[in-house]
């Protein structure tokens, strides 16, 4: 299957390998892997703090590079971040109706965007890639993907058919770890309160790895276990499912 | 439009909306972000909340998981809110015929000006100098006690919690349970100060406090307590105030939820009773409250029903009260019911679930959202009732991570995220319009400017990641400038790997 990475901004800058193992895993499945490297950004920050006019034209340069890639051949569109697809998908036809533009509506509609572990799961049929990473991982299943995606229990089923790995189940995973986007900015104080008690929860698990499908949260998650210098470091799934160990 | 072509836009009721700021109650309140701080300091508030909501979650969610058909009550729930919001005018004068029918009469209040005015006249020809008044938001939304006090009157409060919020000179922090901020200990200690409690004798031996009752912080003692200061004053006073959670349009009948019975007693005893609710209480039929008595105890208490269901219509020659008021509240309403994503706020019932599950509230309490209105609900309908040309009000929506918790609650699916966001762009507009950008602002638009174009995307990208590597330190970032410096007061950044995705995928794939 042709597939095109969407690869978010902050993962393009931030975190190039997890677009890097999506790109190896989907290969390693006999899959072709292009990149649209007009792509930029989703616009999801923009709408998510109410720059609604500039989420709109995101929104509209987002969908006519993919819309393209799908006519250069790609048969859908991937993305590893959660929150980048659960904005294509829930929040598109909400910018073009604020922005009285339904040819974005129309384009958002037509634009199936998945989540990579949809991807695997749904489209594929697949939950062993064949990975082997012996740590011990918890999971911190984000908001958007678990409540605006629905992803379920996709990522944990990858997970338990990872070779050599110890999984380990999360307190109060369901809790937000307190990121949202502007949020972490504007109310630092609140924000920081729960990412205390989310990496509390962490450490309790005993893993050396916390991973997500949202390098936002991980982020987030990321700089309050390495200002504490807590331990755990955080991984992209996707790196998790790329890793084959030694030959 | 034909006759019976669907509804899409309602029509307007009959109370005039206000202007801006016209009618809102001048409370002042500061923004979010520095009323959170100063609550996440308060260890004793942060350890209450935590036990509080946790109990609360626990509970609503066993009451819902008993119904297998919550989902489906939900949904007509939201159904039935929206039917109603879109021929609000109508079920308003169906309303008013019914309760004037009953013996009652029906003012018209556009906004909290206009309903203290209103009620304070009520009480003034009742000949009252003291009045019972029962829990309410819309009660604390127009300000009502201060302006009795300013009257002369003086105000009873027969709610526990509200007493206690009184007592101490507070602001409630839930909706359900104002007084949750307070532990037992600190209760007792208002009491025994304001002479609800007396102390007990110097000589009495400590294990026999609780069981003689006086100075005891067992629950059950403190209750009596209140119960004994509260019923001289219910039998006393001439007129009663309560809000109401319901008004049944097609009988006029006023229905209240309460699990003191306090509300039931400011109804039933005094001469005059004067209710005040807001004009989005209304529900069409008697039906339709199948729905709600369902939805609102399992989501607020988490009980299968709760402990005292009031409802009143009208006057009953020699029984209740002789003259009965409904003061009808605009205050804002009507300016959210324009607002075709917002409206979806007005569908509220008031149960507190939200707040119960948000992990902010969680954190903060309810204060730091200002008086009326706490929680995520309150995010939402404050701005709107109010506007959000203030500061304070402005900085609601933005008082969410936009997790979600709440919608998977709210028994009348209100999609509190959706509505967040909605404001946030009626915040942000209102800044477009000031001469001198803020600095956001400026930084937004640049950098949506910059991502309008790949090639520019892709300098600034290599620029970025230049300047931030020089910034970081063993991988990580200790001290972001500007903005961005609220994220490293507590959190680090890794450090950009020198080659983005972008560089890589040129370098190894092209």
């Amino acid at each position: 299957m042709r597939v095109a990475l969407s690869v978010a901004c902050f993962d393009d800058a931030l975190f190039p390998g997890t677009g890097k193992a999506v790109t190896v895993l989907l290969e390693r499945l006999g899959h072709e892997v292009v990149y649209p490297p007009a792509q930029t950004c989703c616009g999801q920050v923009h709408w998510t703090t109410g720059y609604h006019r500039e989420a709109a034209d995101l929104a509209r340069a987002y969908t006519a590079v993919f819309e393209g890639a799908v006519r250069d051949g790609a048969e859908v569109v991937v993305a590893a971040s959660a929150s980048c697809a659960a904005t294509v998908r829930a929040a598109y036809p909400r910018i073009a109706r604020t922005a009285r533009d339904p040819g974005l509506a129309r384009a958002a509609e037509g634009l199936a965007v998945h989540e990579l572990t949809e991807f695997l799961v749904d489209v594929l049929g697949v939950t062993d890639v064949g990975a082997y990473f012996p740590h011990r991982v918890t999971y911190h299943p984000s908001c958007q993907s678990a409540r605006t995606l629905g992803v379920a229990d996709r990522p944990l089923r990858l997970l338990r058919a990872v070779r050599g790995l110890d999984l380990v189940e999360l307190p109060a995973a369901g809790e937000c770890c307190g990121f949202g986007g502007a949020f972490a900015m504007k109310n630092s104080d609140v924000s920081v309160a729960m990412v205390a008690d989310k990496v509390r929860h962490i450490r309790d698990t005993g893993a050396d790895v916390v991973c997500a499908i949202d390098n936002s949260c991980l982020a987030h998650i990321g700089g309050a276990l390495s200002r504490l210098r807590g331990g755990v470091r955080t991984l992209h799934l996707a790196e998790i499912l790329a890793e084959t160990g030694p030959a | 439009m034909t006759a019976s072509s669907p509804r899409t836009t309602p029509s307007f009721p009959r109370t005039s909306p206000p202007t801006a700021v016209g009618g809102a109650v001048p409370l002042p309140m500061p923004k979010f972000a520095a009323a959170a701080r100063s609550a996440l300091a308060d260890t004793g508030q942060r350890r209450s909340l935590r036990v509080a909501v946790a109990a609360a979650r626990e509970r609503e969610a066993a009451a819902a998981a008993e119904l297998s058909d919550w989902d489906e009550l939900r949904e007509t729930g939201r159904a039935v809110g929206d039917a109603t919001l879109l021929d609000l005018d109508a079920h308003l004068e169906t309303l008013e015929r019914a309760v004037t029918e009953a013996g009652g009469t029906v003012h018209w209040a556009a906004d909290a000006d206009e309903a203290r005015a209103i009620v304070t006249g009520l009480v003034r020809a009742a000949g009252a100098d003291e009045v019972v008044k029962a829990s309410s938001a819309t009660l604390r939304e127009i300000g009502l006690t201060d302006a009795l006090a300013d009257a002369g009157v003086t105000v009873h409060e027969t709610a526990l919690a509200d007493l206690v919020v009184r007592l101490g000179d507070d602001e409630p922090s839930h909706l359900l349970s104002p007084a949750l901020h307070r532990d037992r200990a600190e209760i007792r200690e208002l009491f025994l100060r304001n002479m609800i409690m007396s102390a007990p004798p110097a000589d009495a031996d400590s294990g026999s406090e609780a069981g003689d009752g006086t100075a005891s912080d067992d629950p059950a003692a403190l209750a009596a307590a209140a119960r004994a200061h509260l019923r001289e004053r219910f039998l006393r006073a001439r007129v009663g105030v309560t809000g109401a959670n319901f008004l049944v349009a097609e009988t006029g009948t006023l229905v209240v939820l309460e699990s003191e019975g306090n509300a039931r007693m400011c109804a039933t005893l005094p001469d005059t009773l004067i209710t005040v609710a807001g004009i989005d209480k209304v529900v069409p039929t008697w039906a339709d409250m199948e729905v709600f008595l369902q939805l609102l105890p399992r989501s607020s208490s988490g009980d299968r029903m709760t402990p005292y269901v009031a409802s009143w219509s009208g006057v009953t020659p020699g029984d209740g009260p002789r003259a009965f008021h409904l003061v009808l509240l605009d205050n804002g309403r009507t300016r959210a019911l324009a607002d075709e994503v917002g409206r979806a706020a007005l569908r509220c019932v008031r149960c507190s679930a939200c707040m119960n599950v948000c992990p902010v509230y969680e954190r903060t309490g309810g204060r730091a959202y200002g008086p009326v209105h706490p929680g995520p609900i309150g995010a939402i309908l404050t701005p709107q009732l109010r506007g959000v040309d203030g500061a304070a009000e402005a900085s609601l929506p933005y008082a969410s991570t936009l997790c979600g918790a709440c919608a998977d609650v709210c028994p009348v699916k209100i999609d509190i995220p959706e509505v967040l966001v909605h404001l946030r762009g009626l915040v942000v507009e209102s800044r477009r319009r000031r001469p001198v950008p803020t600095p956001e602002l400026a930084l937004m638009r640049g950098l949506a400017w910059t991502m309008a174009d790949p090639r520019r995307h892709e300098t600034a990208l290599r620029r970025g990641t230049r300047w931030a590597r020089l910034l970081s330190r063993g991988g990580r970032i200790r001290r972001l400038p500007g903005l961005l410096g609220k994220w490293t007061e507590a959190r680090d950044l890794p450090a950009p790997p020198a080659e983005s995705f972008r560089a890589w995928w040129t370098r190894s794939r092209t």
